[in-house]
């Protein structure tokens, strides 16, 4: 059967763990042609770097081709063409789509059109599960296991589907959470119900120095301006917290700080230095994750 | 006086659907519901008719037409106690309840305006969910809930 990656929800705890294990192989060895003869559509709708970059990268060192696009101006989408004609059309030629597209849902009716696997890069505020998962991969590998950790989320929470995405996979392993957020960016509620519901423990705050010092995983988010609809609420929470490296001095010595990625100033340079900042790490753990995703999803792991 | 008033609507019917106990206000929306407008049978139809139960209600009536369960079901979203009669040979054969269906296809629309169902010909599909009473829509696509006001 053909088994899509759309939302984190759709993996099991079970499945999250066996691609995470899969990961550890390709970071051992980041060469490995087990993909010899196929051919992966990268299909961007929306402009990426990382994403799109890392996701290439892992095709072609899996040894398969990469086709595809980076910007739909240049094909039939402009002339009008419906998602469903390109995605049909895709899924004749190749063995996987990796698609990443600015509108919500998007993916998930992609997988519904299409004849073959379809990874989810990003459907506009709603999913990127490549991220949670290599979010996991990170946090394992700083802490050497996933449960019962304290973990810090940090900036924009009503809008950041990192961090939405994040809660709802650590759900499997009794985590403990803090929310650092203004008034304006709290996690939403649907999100605090489904704490709640499986009995997990969450504190809020508004001070990004309250809990610096008691927790494990400090996951620090951009305020993403293309998300808000009223440039004045953006203009007043854009740089309400800056995380230095004079504020660690008392963190516990097991701390790391991720951040998904590209930061503005919510980490300044100095962080880069304290043996605390993993972000960059981080993002290199993006391509083990990507490779383990796509050769899990194509049955060869 | 009213009671007699409805007995004859009822036993009026032949053979049919009669839909009782719909909320007043929501009798336009049943019709788009089961897809009833435009179609050839007769349907009489009774806004504001006054209920012991529910103060005003709505009523509508199907000659010769009879309906499978998950379609009447899709009505609970909009009139969860209202009740079905079968007819036939003008004597009520059936009486039956509605029950909220789990899931409902192509019959709400997204409130999300970046859902992908409000800018592609995709038939919208959505999880019922009810929560001490309230029903909303979760969006199988976008995953966002959705109040149940944007049915239409």
């Amino acid at each position: 059967m053909k088994k899509s990656l759309i939302s984190i929800q759709d993996f099991s705890k079970e499945e999250i763990l066996h691609v995470l294990e899969t990961a550890k192989e390709f970071e051992k060895n980041r060469v490995q042609n087990i993909l010899e003869g196929k051919v992966i559509a990268c299909i961007f709708f929306e402009p990426s770097t990382r994403t799109r970059l890392s996701f290439e990268t892992a095709v072609n060192r899996l040894g398969a081709k990469v086709i595809g696009f980076s910007d739909a101006t240049n094909t039939s989408v402009s002339k009008g063409e419906t998602l469903k004609d390109t995605i049909k059309m895709v899924s004749n030629y190749v063995d996987m789509i990796i698609m990443r597209h600015p509108l919500e849902g998007s993916s998930r009716y992609a997988s519904e059109v299409s004849s073959v696997p379809v990874v989810n890069a990003g459907d506009g505020a709603n999913q990127h599960p490549s991220q949670t998962l290599l979010d996991l991969y990170t946090i394992m590998q700083t802490q050497g296991r996933l449960d019962h950790l304290k973990i810090n989320m940090v900036g924009d929470l009503k809008y950041g589907r990192t961090t939405h995405s994040l809660l709802q996979a650590m759900s499997h392993f009794s985590p403990e959470f803090i929310f650092t957020a203004p008034e304006e960016l709290k996690m939403p509620v649907e999100y605090k119900d489904f704490l709640n519901e499986r009995g997990i423990k969450y504190t809020e705050t508004t001070s990004l120095e309250e809990h610096l010092d008691d927790c494990d995983i400090l996951y620090m988010t951009r305020v993403q301006q293309e998300r808000f609809t009223d440039p004045m609420e953006y203009e007043k929470v854009k740089d309400v917290y800056r995380l230095k490296a004079s504020m660690l001095e008392n963190v516990k010595p097991n701390m790391k700080i991720l951040h998904p990625l590209p930061r503005v100033n919510e980490i300044d340079q100095d962080v880069d230095e304290t043996p605390y900042a993993y972000y960059f790490k981080q993002a290199e753990n993006g391509l083990y994750v990507r490779m383990s995703i796509i050769s899990c999803l194509l049955g060869y792991r | 006086m009213e009671n007699i008033n409805k007995e004859l609507k009822v036993s009026a019917l032949e053979n049919g659907t009669v839909l009782d106990h719909i909320p007043a206000e929501n009798v336009y929306k049943a019709l788009d519901i089961l897809g009833l407008k435009g179609i050839g049978n007769q349907i009489t139809i009774g806004i504001n008719l006054s209920s012991k139960l529910f103060g005003k209600k709505g009523i509508i009536k199907i000659a010769d037409r009879f309906f499978q369960d998950d379609e009447l079901n899709k009505l609970a979203l909009i009139a969860p106690h209202a009740t079905v009669n079968i007819i036939r040979n003008f004597q009520v054969v059936e009486k039956k309840k509605l029950v909220m269906p789990h899931e409902i296809t192509g019959i709400a629309k997204c409130m999300n305006p970046k859902c992908i169902t409000n800018h592609q010909p995709v038939r919208t599909r959505f999880t019922v969910l009810e929560e001490d009473g309230e029903i909303s829509l979760l969006c199988h696509y976008c995953e966002k809930r959705s109040d149940i006001k944007s049915l239409f």
